[in-house]
């Protein structure tokens, strides 16, 4: 048996014990989750800073920081998400007990990523944990240092049969995938989301996939362009660009494309210093691989700020393309790095034709103090989420829904929609052996009057509203169980 | 001629027509119509693929998606509507929401059981959602499929013309149907990342308790078992009894039988036929080697199978490994509950499990130590009736729900939308860089905080939104250390 084998079949046994199972497990296992951020936050933070050059209090900021509060958020809520939910019952149920049950899925594969590596690998677990379920976790191994502290970090905390790590590159990957999981959790790259998809296909396991794409960013040329500038440098140069709903490119009126740059370059001066390498809140590409690809990007288009680099370092220094073309390298992919191209476009309707030709996105992002601007782009695009006036922050609101749509994902999770995304909801319909009478009119011999009967009972076509339908309810409950005993019986 | 009724319904999407409520009522209500007057060809055609009788398809189908249709006329303003979502400190002046949309264009494939319900259903949902919708319906159930494309855009034709529909794009495909077909649904999916709902099958378990009103429960057991000759995907497959109670359950089930089909269910109008050659033999093989307690003729010329008892079964047998989809009823033998839960769970997750018993408690132990995709206690299939439960399978049963709403939100991508505005800079200067010790200090004693219960990352704003309006940080350092 593989190593990868083994781990899930353990996982898997663990779960059959029932242990993951009670309120109380779960609470301590989040709460032991809670003491591991508490307590080793100087490890973490240290190998952050060596995979991505991300300074210590980035990672608190962007990472850990998010996690505690999603941990606190299950702790507090996990007992009322975990109880059975009533539904609305309908005339032939009113006597029963109906519910939704939300239950453990079983083992969940959470393949984690490695540009908010404690984020998006972390966010997932605190949803199987709090649902019941086993985990299998495996970092991305592209974040090589923070691999080896989860490796070694969460079996110290929690339970390392339900939740193990299994560490790896592409090959223990895809063997982890000749598994049989009860869901995979993947957050990546399209490319790799339908490998995953596939794999998955072959034994019914429902995915999640948080996948990217191109966030477009429009802004509007009636805006306040310094501060829109500086929220979308913010949004773009956090974590060097490396974040998958960071503002891809921009989309504004040649008349105003100047003012961008000079805003732009600005705010990178005002939060980088102006040398950004020096600069301990700037990062680097996480290797040379992804380095040698975004310097590709640049390369037929102009530079208008920024574009000096250092392969020896992984550094690209926050950078500023204008009047970029549609057909220009940069406009090809995801581009997952600190270049910032901006397309100059004549008016709103471009802008969102520019933005429907291309796949649909994981954030669009639009910069506007008009109402009717925001509510056109809204109505006439799609992509995971929007943002009006700032960049990312939708991210850190618990109670939105946060994933993609079409080539930018399926499935979505945060707060309460992780425990869902990774829970079975189960109908329950209790009834009771008795009103035996009132099944008559379903069983053969089949007459017109007894159809007749089904569909006085069945047909919900009057909508009496609460107090009415109850009085009705009452007589008619009187009066069809005299007339059904006396008449077809 | 499938890439052409794609394309047309990528364009009607893309056009923008079936986005507007009206537009949206207006499908509706035309559906609804197209029910009501077509009643009676809709049943014929019922009568011809499948020998069901002609209440019984209002009863199972017509009335069912009438409900659907009424209830989404009644409501879809509300469910299309934003949906306004928890606010934090961090976003308490901002416009917070998440709005319902339609994805495109979605495949619905039919399946022969029920023709008209697992294809219709999730066409309402579909509509109501305001995507466009490719209908495939099943080419075994061919006089309801040929009836169907009369009446609405849709695509017929067998294995390769579905084959066909599953390499072109879609932005959802619903499928009802086979696990096996189901894998080969979602491999098909995967190359364009489209979302799938897959309503599967497999052996739903129906326990008898020995202490409930037996009678009752095999009443209610014949006629789920035994409607529309077995082929329904929620139909209870086997029982699970204690052997000192086989007896009376087999007679019960005789009785109920002689009341609901008479001596010879064959003269009938009321009872089934098997759909096809295919499945009629694939049913027979299953009863090979056992002797039935009751039933068990058959007239291949009329792909009729007596409603069929089997006792004592043993677990192994061919018939306890597929789906029966057909009126063979075994009955497993087992020791007590805790032997019936175990046996459910050594098997794959079914769609639907059915518990009788009288016992509260007892109920409460199976349906807390089993999982499915939905149980009805003291009577069968009925869960599947009722709009506000969802309704789908779990692991090879299938994934993804729908009915009523729930078809609705299955159907819609529901976007999270944040609309804040271009003031309040100030509230945000803390989170640019370049970030200090002083801020993550104090932010992590914020962290420690046990004040307010809200999210702590959110909390972790409010307190650098207060460094900043105090414009002495000195100040805050000093009360926070007398605080500390």
């Amino acid at each position: 048996m593989s190593r990868e084998q083994e781990a899930v079949a353990r996982a898997r046994k663990a779960f059959q014990t029932g242990r993951s199972k009670p309120i109380e497990y779960r609470i301590q296992q989040l709460k032991n989750l809670q003491r591991m951020f508490t307590e080793r936050q100087k490890v973490i933070s240290d190998a952050m800073k060596k995979d991505l050059n991300k300074s210590e209090v980035g990672t608190q900021l962007y990472e850990t920081m998010g996690l505690e509060g999603e941990i606190n958020l299950a702790l507090k809520k996990v007992k009322e998400w975990a109880a059975p939910r009533p539904v609305e019952k309908n005339l032939l149920t009113l006597s029963d007990t109906v519910y939704i049950q939300p239950e453990p899925l079983g083992v969940v594969l959470i393949i984690g990523a490695w540009n908010y590596p404690w984020a998006v690998t972390i966010q997932p677990l605190i949803g199987a944990i709090a649902a019941g379920n086993a985990a299998v976790v495996k970092p991305s191994e592209v974040c090589v240092h923070t691999a080896k502290v989860m490796e070694s970090l969460l079996p110290l905390y929690i339970d390392k049969e339900l939740y193990p790590v299994v560490t790896g590159g592409i090959p223990e990957t895809q063997e982890l995938l000749r598994q049989r999981f009860d869901h995979i959790f993947y957050t990546g790259n399209s490319a790799v989301g339908k490998v995953i998809m596939e794999a998955a296909a072959k034994h019914l396991t429902p995915v999640t996939l948080e996948l990217g794409g191109k966030s477009p960013c429009y802004i509007d040329k009636n805006c306040d362009i310094s501060i829109a500038c500086r929220r979308v440098a913010w949004g773009k140069y956090t974590n060097c660009g490396q974040t998958c709903i960071a503002p891809d490119y921009i989309l504004c009126d040649p008349s105003i494309q100047d003012r961008v740059i000079a805003e732009v370059k600005k705010s990178i001066q005002d939060f980088y210093t102006d040398n950004p390498k020096t600069c301990p809140d700037y990062g680097r590409i996480i290797n040379q691989r992804h380095f040698k690809r975004i310097m590709a990007l640049m390369e037929d288009s102009t530079i208008a700020v920024g574009g000096d680099n250092d392969e020896s370092d992984c550094y690209i220094a926050p950078t500023v393309l204008r009047d970029v073309k549609p057909e220009a390298k940069v406009m090809q992919e995801e581009i997952f790095g600190p270049l910032l191209p901006i397309i100059p476009i004549s008016s709103l309707d471009e802008a969102i034709k520019f933005i429907n030709k291309g796949e649909k996105p994981l954030a669009l992002y639009v910069f506007t103090p008009d109402d009717k601007i925001i509510n056109k782009m809204k109505n006439e695009t799609s992509s995971g989420g929007l943002l009006a006036n700032d960049c990312l922050v939708h991210y850190s609101v618990s109670s939105l829904p946060f994933g993609g749509v079409g080539n930018s994902g399926m499935g979505c999770y945060h707060g309460r929609f992780s425990f869902d995304q990774l829970s079975h909801l189960r109908s329950c319909l209790i009834k009771q052996l008795k009103m035996e009478g009132v099944n008559n009119m379903r069983y053969p011999p089949h007459t017109p009057k007894k159809l007749g009967w089904a569909r006085f009972f069945i047909l919900n076509s009057v909508d009496l509203g609460w107090a009415g339908r109850m009085a009705l309810l009452a007589v008619l409950a009187v009066v069809a169980a005299v007339v059904i005993q006396n008449y077809l019986l | 001629m499938e890439r052409q009724a794609v394309n047309r319904a990528k364009e009607a999407f893309l056009s923008g027509r079936t986005r507007p409520l009206e537009f949206r009522l207006q499908q509706l209500h035309a559906l609804q119509r197209m029910i009501t007057e077509k009643e009676t060809e809709i049943c014929t055609s019922l009568k011809q693929d499948i020998n069901r009788s002609q209440y019984d398809t209002p009863l199972l189908e017509l009335i069912g998606i009438e409900n659907e249709i009424s209830l989404a006329i009644e409501k879809l303003t509300q469910w299309a509507a934003p949906r306004q979502v928890d606010r934090n400190i961090l976003t308490v002046s901002d416009e917070v929401y998440v709005q319902p949309e339609p994805l495109g264009v979605v495949l619905i494939i039919g399946a022969w059981n029920y023709p008209w319900a697992v294809t219709l259903q999730p066409l309402v949902g579909a509509i109501a959602a305001g995507n466009a919708a490719v209908v495939k319906p099943s080419e075994l159930s061919e006089y309801s499929s040929l009836l169907l494309r009369d009446l609405y855009p849709v695509v017929t034709g067998g294995v390769s013309e579905t084959q066909e529909l599953l390499r072109l794009r879609f932005d959802h495909i619903f499928y009802t149907g086979s696990s096996t077909v189901g894998k080969v649904v979602m491999e098909a999916a995967a190359r364009h990342l489209t979302p799938v709902t897959l309503e599967l099958g497999g052996k739903s378990p129906c326990y008898i308790d020995k202490n409930c009103d037996i009678r009752i429960a095999c009443r209610r057991i014949t006629w789920g078992k035994f409607v529309n000759c077995g082929q329904t995907c929620i139909a209870p497959d086997y029982i699970l009894c204690e052997p000192c109670i086989q007896g009376r359950v087999v007679e019960c089930i005789r009785q109920t039988l002689l009341e609901f089909y008479g001596a010879d269910p064959k003269c009938s109008p009321d009872y089934g036929r098997i759909i096809n050659q295919r499945h009629f033999s694939r049913i027979m093989s299953l009863m090979e080697g056992y002797t039935p307690v009751i039933g068990g003729q058959t007239d291949a010329s009329q792909r009729y199978i007596a409603p069929t008892v089997l006792k004592d079964v043993p677990p192994h047998s061919r018939l306890m490994q597929e789906e029966i989809f057909g009126p063979l009823l075994p009955i497993v033998a087992v020791s007590d509950m805790d032997d019936a839960i175990r046996f459910v769970n050594e098997r794959e997750k079914p769609l639907a499990l059915y518990i009788f018993c009288s016992d509260k408690k007892a109920t409460k132990k199976m349906i807390e130590e089993t999982t499915s995709g939905g149980v009805t206690v003291n009577d069968v299939m009925m869960h599947y009736t009722l709009s506000s439960l969802p309704f789908g399978g779990v692991g090879q049963s299938g994934m993804g729900c729908y009915h009523g709403k729930h078809t609705f939100d299955q159907l819609s991508h529901q976007r999270a939308c944040l609309i804040r505005s271009l003031g309040m800079e100030s509230v945000n200067l803390s989170r640019y860089p370049p970030q200090d010790r002083r801020r993550a200090r104090r932010a992590r004693m914020a962290l420690k905080s046990p004040m307010i219960d809200l999210s702590k990352r959110t909390f972790v704003w409010a307190v650098i939104y207060l460094d900043t309006i105090l414009s002495t940080p000195t100040t805050y350092n000093i009360i926070l250390s007398q605080v500390s």
